[in-house]
């Protein structure tokens, strides 16, 4: 645990002293932005046009702006998902660095762990800066907390199961383009992979949908916490973090 | 300390070290010398258990690199060929976290640090970027880097290379004083460095041990003769090389004279002693005798190359010594 932990510091400091975590919090802060000022215009707009039609349906800011909102906070992350693990692996690799991790009295998943954690935690700041859209509706509205959570919580396996795979595909290159792109490509497939169910409704294609990341979010950003889901995305987790340590140990025999 | 068997690493195609077996006792010095890809560095990785060996083992203070390599881990330190170093940080921050990563307790971390910073001369950058260090003090953060968690065995790979003369000199220093705690093994492919700062050799050469013996007795070995490379000049006349040649040979304890280049009135020379003779007085006493001008006389070493061709042609059973032996 204490590995894991030096392990960690090292990252979080390093994505802070090179430009990569303030890069990634602006663009987040910009296009969610962007999203937030949208679907709050339209949610406004939309509430004057019912008051002058006089129909004084009550209109939910959960149901309107915020699911909407969760959804394409989701999309971002998965572009900057790629931009957070590819460095992770391929960059020690390039430098020579990982000679230095891998001759300490460490172990594989040690060093795994921690770096899956510091990426996490740069993910969840990311996140964390829709906080403050959120807390404008609080200011003006009365939305339930209880599904943001519920939502956040979704939005953060998500993150943490396609941060896994990042970091299993920067163990395989020592180029960081190349992981970044790989990843991107990968966690892309995953998200419009359940495309295949408005065609199909065979069993392949019901099981090919269901490894699709988006269907599993889905409820989360109702507030709904179903099992099932939470299980999708933390073996997903699980696979994606054995998968890395294994590629790790196979650089001592393949390299 | 070190205990190596059999050991046979084989990349994809090719086989990078064969069979090498050695011992290294606790605190010797080793020099590992071969050429640019004899297996050295292959050898050293294997030791600190970043590639597993494909055959034979290696025991570091008698814990095996397969069986337990964190146990091998905590007892080495390792500067690889490039410093494994983060350009983003800065020497002392670089150091603190080398520190906790090889398990020093929180509060050993900045003395062990303050430690090996004066011992490395690198306390005046501590708070510079690594990557904004030159190539000397960069290597010497990376031995301070290797010797920071006080281990018992050191694995050094070329630790003076890219380094300035002055850099090279304080480096071997900072070695040789490390010798006697430390055990250890440094890996370079210049001859010299070898005899500044080794006890023992080891000399590889496409993945094979080719010898291992003390300092000494291989220079003595290779280097019981001397050579001197001459050149004469003669002011009146031209010069008459064969009779130059007759008249070397007379000398006392040379043991062979190969005529090198003639041009006028000037001829070169290179001449061997027999084993263990100095012969240059000798040969000025005698070229001077003769009237002749002595233009140059200086003593050859000889070249790693050198030691490699011998080597390798004794390993084909040619013995060392033939050359002598034919032409004396």
């Amino acid at each position: 645990m204490r590995n894991v932990i030096v392990i960690f510091t090292k990252e979080m400091k390093s994505y802070f002293a090179s430009p990569i975590a303030y890069l990634l919090l602006t663009i987040f802060a910009v296009i969610f932005g962007f999203f937030f000022y949208s679907a709050t215009r339209f949610f406004v707009l939309q509430g004057m046009q019912m008051q002058m039609m006089g129909r004084g349906m009550p209109m939910d800011v959960n149901e309107y702006v915020i699911r909407p909102l969760l959804t394409n906070a989701s999309v971002i992350g998965l572009f900057l998902i790629p931009m957070i693990t590819m460095r992770l692996y391929a960059e020690e690799q390039r430098s020579g660095t990982i000679e230095l991790l891998m001759t300490s009295p460490v172990r594989d998943l040690e060093i795994v762990l921690g770096k899956w954690l510091a990426a996490l935690v740069l993910y969840a700041a990311i996140l964390g800066i829709s906080g403050i859209n959120m807390g404008l509706l609080f200011a003006f509205g009365r939305p339930d907390w209880k599904p943001i959570l519920v939502g956040y919580l979704g939005l953060m396996l998500q993150g943490g199961c396609l941060l896994a795979i990042g970091i299993f595909i920067s163990t395989m290159t020592r180029n960081q383009i190349v992981a970044g792109g790989a990843t991107f490509a990968v966690c892309l497939m995953l998200w419009v992979l359940d495309w295949v169910s408005a065609y199909d409704q065979s069993a392949w294609a019901k099981v090919i949908s269901y490894l699709s990341v988006v269907t599993h979010f889905e409820p989360f950003a109702k507030g709904v916490i179903d099992s099932k889901d939470v299980i999708f995305y933390l073996s997903m987790i699980f696979f994606g973090l054995f998968l890395t340590s294994r590629s790790v140990e196979s650089l001592r025999w393949r390299s | 300390m070190i205990k190596v068997e059999g050991l046979t690493k084989r990349y994809a195609r090719t086989l990078a070290v064969d069979d090498i077996s050695f011992e290294v006792e606790k605190g010797q010095i080793v020099g590992f010398l071969g050429p640019n890809g004899a297996g050295k560095t292959t050898t050293m990785r294997v030791l600190t258990c970043f590639l597993p060996p494909t055959a034979g083992s290696a025991q570091i203070a008698g814990f095996d690199v397969l069986e337990q390599p964190l146990e091998v881990k905590k007892r080495i330190g390792y500067l690889p060929e490039t410093p494994p170093l983060y350009p983003d940080m800065e020497v002392g921050e670089y150091l603190s976290f080398v520190g906790r990563l090889k398990g020093l307790s929180s509060a050993d971390v900045p003395k062990r640090v303050n430690e090996v910073c004066d011992r490395c001369a690198i306390s005046d950058v501590r708070m510079k970027l690594i990557g904004k260090l030159s190539k000397g003090y960069r290597q010497r953060v990376g031995l301070a880097q290797a010797i920071l968690h006080n281990p018992d065995v050191l694995v050094l790979d070329e630790p003076t290379s890219g380094l300035d003369p002055k850099q090279i000199i304080e480096t071997r220093e900072l070695i040789r004083s490390l010798a006697g705690d430390h055990t250890i093994i440094l890996s370079t492919h210049i001859l010299s460095e070898v005899e500044h700062s080794c006890e023992r050799v080891i000399i590889i050469n496409q993945g094979k041990l080719v010898a291992q013996d003390t300092v000494t007795n291989l220079t003595n070995r290779l280097r019981g003769s001397e050579q001197v490379a001459l050149e004469i000049l003669c002011v009146n006349g031209a010069l008459n090389h064969a009779e130059v040649r007759q008249r070397l040979e007379q000398v006392v304890g040379v043991s062979h004279v190969v005529l090198k280049d003639t041009k006028d009135n000037r001829c070169s020379f290179e001449v061997e002693s027999l084993q263990g003779r100095s012969i240059r007085a000798e040969l000025a006493r005698a070229v001077v005798g003769a009237g002749w001008d002595l233009n140059e006389l200086r003593p050859v070493g000889l070249s790693l190359e050198d030691i490699f061709l011998q080597l390798t042609a004794a390993e084909k059973g040619e013995p060392v010594e033939k050359k002598e032996e034919v032409k004396a």
